[in-house]
């Protein structure tokens, strides 16, 4: 008996070497990652794809309808609506975000600005803020009544008051107000940080050569800028094509034609139509615009890049 | 002598400009949230007027009333802070262990799995929302934490993040002399790696803090019993009503809005190094 344990034991010994200790160590030390990612990210994206080509309501049994579902959308004119209203909102939220964010920052890294810590924390504030407050309160500024703010300051230029909700263009300047007024200073602090990451000597140097102010800009910050301009340009990009919370707040149950977003027409179809099917396939679709379009953004990036 | 009395002059002028650039910014950054406390504080009629009220008014605790006798609100402001300190702890531990394993530990495939945890960073995460909707009423936890916390753990960018802080911080020569004199991996993880890697907690907490307490779309679709409503998903309930009262909705937003705001002021530099560093450094 005893022999058989002290051999047994010497065996373990052997097994559990330092290497295969400290390798054990590591994949328990990463399980909980691949654990909870297969349970709830990857397991569902693929159900996804599955669910695409399903007739389902979450209760009944699931019916293969082959491409039905896909049809069903891409005739639904709703749904081009969604994606219309998400691209105009992606362009009118986001370039002027960037713009503007540019400028600021060039403004804030000046030498001769003096106070530039209170600028900061201004302009870094509204993204503190929840989307969902920022929703609200642009909601109320926005107010089709001739008594909401932005329709008072437009009283006083002698304009007409506009009816933000329920217009066509209305909807979209309001929603697309929220995203900028949100994010333009964080991509501001980002512009800041890659502006301070030029050295200054190239500023210096450039002088000497007896550059101007324009030279300045357009040979060294703007190309020297440029990993953190395709940086913003990517993740902005991403954002807007998941707006959600902006339209829902504003536009509220009524899911209108002129506000609605792909995300929340797939909101509405999987919760308020139970309609799992065409939900899923919606969910599809803006996944493959994702990847066109961030696949252009990265050929894009290359190609700069050289 | 004219030349440089033009040149001085265009230098007032860039100077006057710029100012005026940051100042119209600023107060453009602050205003709506004076208008968000003028409102709060300013009942339906006076808001709904022409013109409208502009300084505070003195209704700021009758619109808060009407705020707790509408919605659950220091409910959900429990329940957000308590799904975002857990979900932000755990995120702190699962990423700092994983980190560390990715930097310091030799195992098989590391940098293939450690490749993998960097792709799952550019999928949308609305793609398997439905699914995962699916997923939590089969758990049945349909309005319960687990169901904001459990799928809150998962953190890419955490992991990312520490592998790289740890990497560069935690020398090879102290992981090995604390192996020699016989501490086991998770001792020289807990001890010695964790002392170091503080501040990289500090970056990583506001930014899993910030974004459990401000998400809306997943805890909008999972939490669908009152009592379990965060606090945005709470907020929307003021807009839900027939009779807008727009003193009532503000007083509720202001109130949501404040106290991240006012821990912003007293650490804005922690924060803007916090949320912006991450994104260009990844």
């Amino acid at each position: 008996m005893e022999q058989v344990g002290s051999t047994s034991h010497k065996k373990r010994k052997k097994f559990w070497t330092e290497e295969r200790k400290e390798a054990f160590s590591g994949y328990i030390y990463i399980s909980p990652f691949f654990i909870l990612f297969f349970i709830f990210g990857l397991f569902p994206i693929l159900f996804s794809f599955y669910l695409g080509f399903q007739k389902w309501n979450g209760l009944n049994e699931m019916e293969f309808v082959g491409f039905q579902n896909f049809e069903w959308i891409l005739t639904d004119p709703i749904f081009w609506a969604s994606l219309s209203n998400t691209l105009i909102m992606w362009l009118l939220g986001t370039l002027p975000q960037l713009l503007i964010g540019i400028i600021l920052a060039y403004a804030l890294n000046a030498s001769i600005i003096k106070m530039k810590s209170v600028f900061r924390v201004s302009i870094f504030m509204p993204y503190v803020t929840s989307t969902v407050a920022v929703a609200i309160v642009f909601g109320v500024m926005f107010n089709s009544q001739e008594f909401g703010l932005i329709n008072v300051i437009l009283g006083t230029f002698g304009l007409d008051p506009i009816s933000w909700s329920t217009s066509e263009w209305g909807v979209k300047i309001a929603i697309s107000t929220m995203v900028f007024w949100r994010w333009v200073g964080y991509n501001t602090i980002i512009y800041l940080a890659g502006l301070q990451g030029i050295p200054h000597e190239l500023y210096e140097a450039s002088v000497i050569d007896g550059a101007t102010v324009r030279q300045k800009i357009q040979y060294i910050t703007i190309p020297l800028l440029r990993p953190i301009i395709i940086l913003t340009v990517f993740t902005s990009t991403i954002g807007a094509l998941q707006l959600f919370t902006e339209p829902l707040i504003y536009i509220g149950r009524t899911y209108r034609e002129e506000g609605i977003t792909v995300v929340l027409y797939l909101y509405r179809e999987a919760f308020s139509n139970l309609a799992f099917g065409p939900a899923s396939a919606a969910a599809i679709i803006l996944f493959l615009i994702i990847i066109v379009l961030s696949t252009i953004n990265v050929f894009i990036a290359n190609r700069i890049g050289r | 002598m004219g030349d440089s009395y033009t040149q001085k002059q265009s230098k007032i002028f860039a100077k006057s400009f710029l100012y005026f650039l940051l100042a119209i910014s600023a107060i453009l950054s602050i205003f709506p949230f004076y208008w968000m406390f003028v409102m709060a504080t300013n009942d339906n009629s006076a808001i709904n007027s022409l013109p409208p009220a502009f300084i505070p008014g003195g209704e700021l605790v009758a619109n808060f009333m009407n705020v707790i006798n509408t919605i659950d609100f220091f409910g959900a402001i429990w329940n957000s802070l308590f799904v975002s300190v857990v979900t932000t702890i755990g995120v702190l531990f699962l990423c700092s262990l994983a980190g560390y394993a990715f930097a310091k530990l030799k195992f098989k495939g590391r940098d293939i799995l450690f490749i993998a945890i960097l792709v799952t960073m550019m999928i949308p995460p609305q793609l398997g929302l439905i699914p995962q909707y699916y997923i939590i009423t089969k758990l049945d936890w349909l309005s319960d934490m687990k169901a904001i916390i459990f799928p809150g753990l998962i953190d890419a960018f955490g992991i990312f993040w520490m592998r790289q802080y740890i990497s560069s911080n935690v020398p090879d020569e102290l992981v090995d002399a604390a192996k020699i004199d016989g501490c086991s991996n998770f001792r020289v993880y807990w001890n010695i790696a964790i002392p170091v890697i503080i501040p990289a907690f500090a970056t990583l907490a506001i930014i899993r803090f910030m974004y459990i307490w401000n998400d809306f779309l997943w805890p909008l679709v999972v939490l669908r019993e009152e009592s379990a409503y965060t606090i945005q998903v709470a907020l929307r309930g003021l807009i839900d009503n027939y009779v807008r009262d727009n003193g009532m909705i503000m007083s509720g937003t202001f109130w949501a809005t404040v106290p991240l705001i006012i821990i912003f002021l007293l650490f804005n530099r922690l924060f803007i190094s916090s949320l912006t560093e991450g994104a260009v450094k990844s």
